[in-house]
């Protein structure tokens, strides 16, 4: 090969929306390029979607900016459009090509591929997604054997002895599938290393078992392959070897993030434990260890390798707009155009508009860097990119950030001027001051519950509100960012918990002893009869208290975050009273027992708050302890009620939908109100769900503290309104993960259906479907043009006068809305339920 | 504006504080001691009032009953308009509900007053005996709604409906297996219970809930265990029955919980027509 192989100015690995802008640029500049694709087609990711998906062109106020064309529409016009603009452009493609390594520096790389001859480039843009390659079967296959990573389309397969290995979700979907329809006469056979299910959800996991129990599909449990050969398949079974017919083997185990490849680029490497690992320092780095971190960036999408740029979704922008430009944008900027400005400059400049001083996006964003202390390790890209997903606000002097007591999950970052902390609700004047350069309304965004305290401006201040994805994200990819912030919400969580009397400086000793503990769901933190003496805040998730009384745990108390236990034994050294454990996965910081007793001592006034709330919460363990003798089934059934409460996720829950089956007639009129309050479709199933004494738990949002869904939403479309409901703005663009992510099973993906005729021409005309949501079949016929499949959940009926429809539309008053800290209450569960 | 924001918030925190009470509980029974008040208030004027010759719907004081026993007829029939259009307000259906039983049970009184127990073979005495049929399957309705859904949910086992019939679809693709093996009189016996529409026994069965014709029931009775194959039948077709069983408990426990409205719906509908016919002849013979 040597010097006789061509050299390209620049290759372009990964041909999806970004990947394939760039090279439509570099061919339209008639720059030498190649674009590097490892499958059969162009644009994997979106090719995989189902056959006629919506695909939404999200932000709206984004300008395109590429040679490529691209609108909302189906997958399939999407792609046909860029197939074609592909090919008229004359981009130099080369499909089915796989790029195992990239070596070399910056004026000539060397990229290895996989079967086939090396390309070498002068740069390299890595635009190859954060899909990933899915796992291979480990086990040796066979001349001629059939094994898959995706099924398509399960009907295709008749006749066939079926292989599905991996029991997670995407596996037991598949084999449910092959053997949906018994004409087809598949004899389907799932695999699962573990004795257990872990990873899927419970619905594939029942359905899978009831399939089995009708023998139409065969489960092997702690069973691996060990060999795959043409029409058989060898497993290592708990006793011993099996063997079985087998003309597909279909694997879905997971795939393998593509960030060790990514780090391998150009790095050399060392031995250490006998692993081959990267030498620190070399190859492309990431901003963090953290599993969502991304590669550190400069401005013009340079990585820590000279002559790598790294682009799209790998880069940490998941929408297909963003990827484009930035497509367009990096050949710009490989071909010595450094001036350009980045497409979402005028989204910037409008959103620094109202500030006051008349400085540029790039003055503005240059002062945050520097003024605000988490923003100090963050690249001008990230920062960027931050902002998009953020406002700026200047306020005057007096004016609010935000008031006690309203939902609101955002951070600011003071970037000029101070505000003031009213720390007394009672009492607006006393006031605590935080200065520049540092942040407000952590506490919110930590513990996912309503502001702590009013915040206003001291003098005329500039802020940066960091939507709480924004935040996450941050966070998660700058550790000191992380830090700081952490050691700000012990620190104000201390004083906001033991009142006003308290500085930061009596509370440093506390706050520098302090350690942060992840609790899983059901962990016991403090155990009854035990003599240890840390005191405990909980910073998320919740706890429960409980106490053994007669040999059985009796449920005394739900703890929010915000709250603090454990300070007894530290104050009068007993034993504990009573054990804590998690209510759902939560953190606690932990305090040494001493520092706290030190702290009271100190503090007389401390002393008696203490004391006082030590004192209420004896009284309702003596409470209790007395009624179990007078009425001891009470207390019991009051008990397993609430561990049934918080089995079904009202620990984590801030406004939940209960029906009282005593009170239920099944009239679905909660169902009904729910569809004609929201363009025709129900948010929730009355039917579905858990009962446990007559108290039914539906299947319904709950509005979690920390929302499932929010974890991963492109478009960033879920948030928390001002009631503390979690709603889906307009911007959804129906891709379905927090569907997924929802453990309740809370959202349904629908397009919106036409109009109903109105009540009135129903009752006197029979016009229409009626009250609640139409039939499927109606709603078919109906259907004016193609509706795209949105996610849709409850919005707790925000900005409907008169709140929920489900509870207003209850007959018999079984529907109720509780939060769990006023539901889990002795009191008022004896009294309602008992 | 920031009193407005205040209230907003109390009226929000006030609902999310779990307003637990049933419909004939709500606020604490305040429609009930509005329609006692209504009917002591009625029986006292009946008392009170000289009216001459005689108590009369034609009187001052049977006037002012009728018109608010229609005002009320009037206002209780809307109940079914409320229930659907599902308005934005800080209106409650069971605000409407208890208020629709309290007051439609105070019509006994009113309506009784205002005949001031003259009856005939005529259009008046019609909308009367209407009145009461509401107001007796309304009663009905009332004890139905107090009484059975505890027991529709200890019946459901949290299993929806339809997971009820798939469960039921499931042993019959089992049974279906099973009896293959089996010798011809016992599957004919097998086909039979599957091929019979479980549910199809009319109104009356729905009602009682008594399934006279239920061939899974015979086939029980006539198959004896034995060989393996025998057992593995008997033990699904007992299955099969008791998820027959649920699901016909469901529909009679729903069919007991609707059947009224039956009665109750085109009753009033009647009612209105009467009472529109009683009005008009009242005023046309003036």
């Amino acid at each position: 090969m040597g010097d006789t192989a061509e050299r390209f100015k620049v290759a372009i690995v990964g041909s999806g929306p970004a990947g394939l802008s760039a090279a439509a640029r570099a061919a339209a500049r008639g720059m030498s390029h190649v674009l590097v694709e490892k499958a059969g087609h162009l644009s994997d990711t979106i090719h995989k979607y189902q056959k006629g998906k919506h695909v939404m062109a999200t932000p709206s106020n984004l300008v395109l900016r590429s040679d490529l064309d691209f609108e909302a529409g189906k997958r399939e016009a999407v792609l046909g459009t860029w197939d074609e603009q592909t090919a008229g452009h004359q981009v130099n493609v080369r499909l089915n090509t796989e790029i195992v390594s990239i070596t070399g520096a910056k004026g000539d790389f060397t990229l290895a591929v996989k079967n086939g001859e090396p390309i070498r480039a002068e740069a390299v843009v890595l635009a190859i997604g954060t899909q990933g390659n899915p796992n291979l079967v480990r086990c040796p296959v066979g001349e001629g054997a059939v094994v898959q990573y995706q099924l398509d389309d399960p009907a295709e397969y008749v006749d066939e002895h079926i292989v599905v290995i991996g029991a997670g979700d995407a596996g037991i979907e598949n084999a449910l599938g092959l053997a949906a329809d018994p004409q087809q006469r598949n004899v389907v056979t799932i695999v699962n290393r573990s004795a257990e299910f872990n990873t899927a959800k419970d619905a594939n996991v029942k359905a899978l078992q009831a399939m089995q129990a009708e023998g139409r599909i065969t489960v092997l449990m702690e069973t691996t392959a060990r060999a795959i050969d043409k029409g058989e398949i060898v497993f290592d079974t708990r006793d011993g070897e099996l063997r079985m017919r087998c003309d597909r083997v279909i694997a879905r185990m997971g795939s393998a993030p593509p960030r060790a490849f990514v780090e391998g680029i150009c790095a050399e490497f060392e031995e250490k434990d006998g692993r081959k690992v990267v030498r620190p320092g070399t190859g492309v780095q990431f901003t963090s260890a953290d599993r969502v971190a991304y590669p550190k960036l400069s401005p013009m999408f340079e990585s820590t390798v000279p002559g790598v740029y790294v682009i799209g979704a790998l880069a940490g922008y998941p929408l297909i707009k963003h990827c484009m430009n930035q497509g367009y944008d990096v050949i710009e900027f490989i071909a010595g155009n450094t001036d350009l400005k980045p497409a979402d400059e005028p989204i910037l400049a409008a959103k620094f508009a109202p500030l006051p001083g008349g400085r540029s996006v790039d003055e503005w964003l240059a002062l945050f860097a520097r003024n605000i202390e988490i923003f100090r390790e963050v690249s001008p890209l990230q920062l960027r990119e931050l902002m998009l997903e953020s406002e700026a606000h200047a306020f005057a002097a007096g004016e609010t950030l935000f008031v006690r007591n309203e939902p609101g999950s955002s951070l600011f970052a003071i970037a000029e001027g101070s505000v003031l902390v009213e720390v007394d609700p009672e009492d607006s004047s006393k006031t605590v001051p935080i200065g520049q350069g540092s942040i407000v309304g952590e506490v919110g965004l930590i513990s996912g519950r309503p502001r702590g305290s009013t915040v206003r401006a001291a003098e005329p201040t500039v802020c940066v509100e960091l939507s709480r994805r924004a935040a996450l994200k941050l966070l998660a990819t700058a550790p000191a960012a992380a830090r700081a912030v952490n050691r700000i919400a012990i620190e104000r969580q201390l004083l906001q918990i033991f009142g006003s009397g308290l500085t930061p400086e009596d509370v440093a000793g506390l706050v520098e002893a302090a350690e942060v503990l992840d609790v899983g769901a059901g962990k016991v933190v403090i155990a009854e009869g035990a003599d240890d003496q840390d005191v405990y805040i909980v910073r998320r998730g919740s706890m429960i208290v409980e106490k053994a009384i007669g040999g059985k745990p009796v449920f005394l108390s739900y703890l929010p975050a915000g709250s603090y236990f454990g300070e007894m034994a530290a104050i009068d050294g007993s034993k504990r009273t009573a054990t804590v454990k998690a209510a759902i996965r939560s953190e606690v910081v932990r305090f040494p027992g001493e520092a706290f007793v030190a702290l009271l001592e100190a503090k007389p006034k401390l002393r008696e708050k203490a004391l006082a709330d030590m004192a209420g919460r004896r009284a309702v363990t003596q409470f209790i302890e007395g009624r179990k003798d007078s009425f001891g089934s009470a207390v019991d059934y009051y008990s397993e009620t609430a561990q049934f409460l918080v089995d079904n996720g009202i620990g984590e829950a801030t406004d939940v939908l209960l029906i009282d089956e005593k009170l239920c007639v099944g009239c679905d009129n909660c169902e009904k109100a729910c569809a004609d309050s929201h363009d025709g479709l129900s948010r929730l199933d009355r039917e579905a769900g858990r009962t446990y004494a007559h108290l039914h738990v539906p299947t319904s949002c709950r509005h979690c503290e920390h929302p499932h869904c929010m974890a991963d939403c492109p478009p960033d479309a879920i948030r928390r309104g001002a009631d503390g409901e979690v709603f889906i703005a307009e911007t959804c663009i129906g891709c379905g993960n927090c569907q997924r992510n929802c453990p309740y099973g809370v959202i349904r993906m629908d397009a919106k259906p036409s109009r109903k005729p109105s009540l009135l021409s129903w009752i006197l005309f029979g016009a229409g479907p009626g009250p609640g949501e139409a039939s499927y079949a109606w709603r078919k016929a109906n259907a004016q043009g193609e509706e795209a499949k949105l996610a849709i959940k409850c919005d707790m009926c925000s900005g409907i006068e008169g709140g929920p429809a489900c509870v207003r539309a209850c007959p018999t008053g079984a529907a109720i809305r509780v939060s769990p800290e006023k539901f889990l209450r002795f009191t008022k569960l004896v009294e309602d339920v008992g | 504006m920031a009193t407005a924001a205040d209230d907003d918030a109390a009226f929000h925190a006030e609902r999310r504080d779990s307003d637990h009470e049933s419909f004939l509980l709500h606020g604490r029974m305040r429609w009930l001691k509005v329609a006692l008040g209504l009917g002591s208030a009625a029986i006292l004027g009946y008392v009170l009032a000289d009216v001459d010759p005689r108590p009369n719907g034609g009187s001052w004081y049977g006037y002012l009953l009728g018109t608010l026993g229609a005002g009320l007829i009037v206002w209780l029939s809307l109940l079914g308009v409320r229930k659907r259009a599902i308005t934005p307000g800080r209106w409650s259906l069971k605000a409407w509900t208890s208020a629709h039983v309290y007051l439609g049970l105070s019509l006994v009184v009113i309506a009784t007053l205002h005949t001031g127990f003259q009856f005939g073979w005529n259009v008046h005495t019609l909308a009367y005996a209407l009145m009461i049929l509401v107001i007796a399957s309304g009663v009905y309705g009332m004890v139905a709604y107090a009484t059975l859904p505890q027991a529709l949910s200890d019946n459901r086992r949290e299993m929806t409906k339809r997971q009820m019939v798939e469960a039921l679809a499931a042993i019959d693709r089992q049974l279906e297996a099973a009896a293959q093996p089996i010798g011809r009189v016992e599957a004919d016996l097998v086909i039979a219970a599957l091929g019979q529409d479980p549910f199809g026994e009319g109104a009356i069965a729905r009602l009682t809930g008594r399934y006279r014709d239920c061939r899974t029931a015979s086939a029980l009775e006539a198959l004896a265990g034995g060989d393996p194959a025998n057992e593995r039948v008997v033990a699904l077709l007992r299955k099969r029955q008791a998820q027959l069983a649920q699901i016909r408990r469901h529909m009679h426990l729903r069919a007991l919980l609707e059947v009224w409205l039956w009665v109750h719906v085109p009753l009033t509908i009647m009612l209105l027509a009467a009472l529109t016919a009683h009005i008009v002849s009242v005023f046309y013979y003036w």
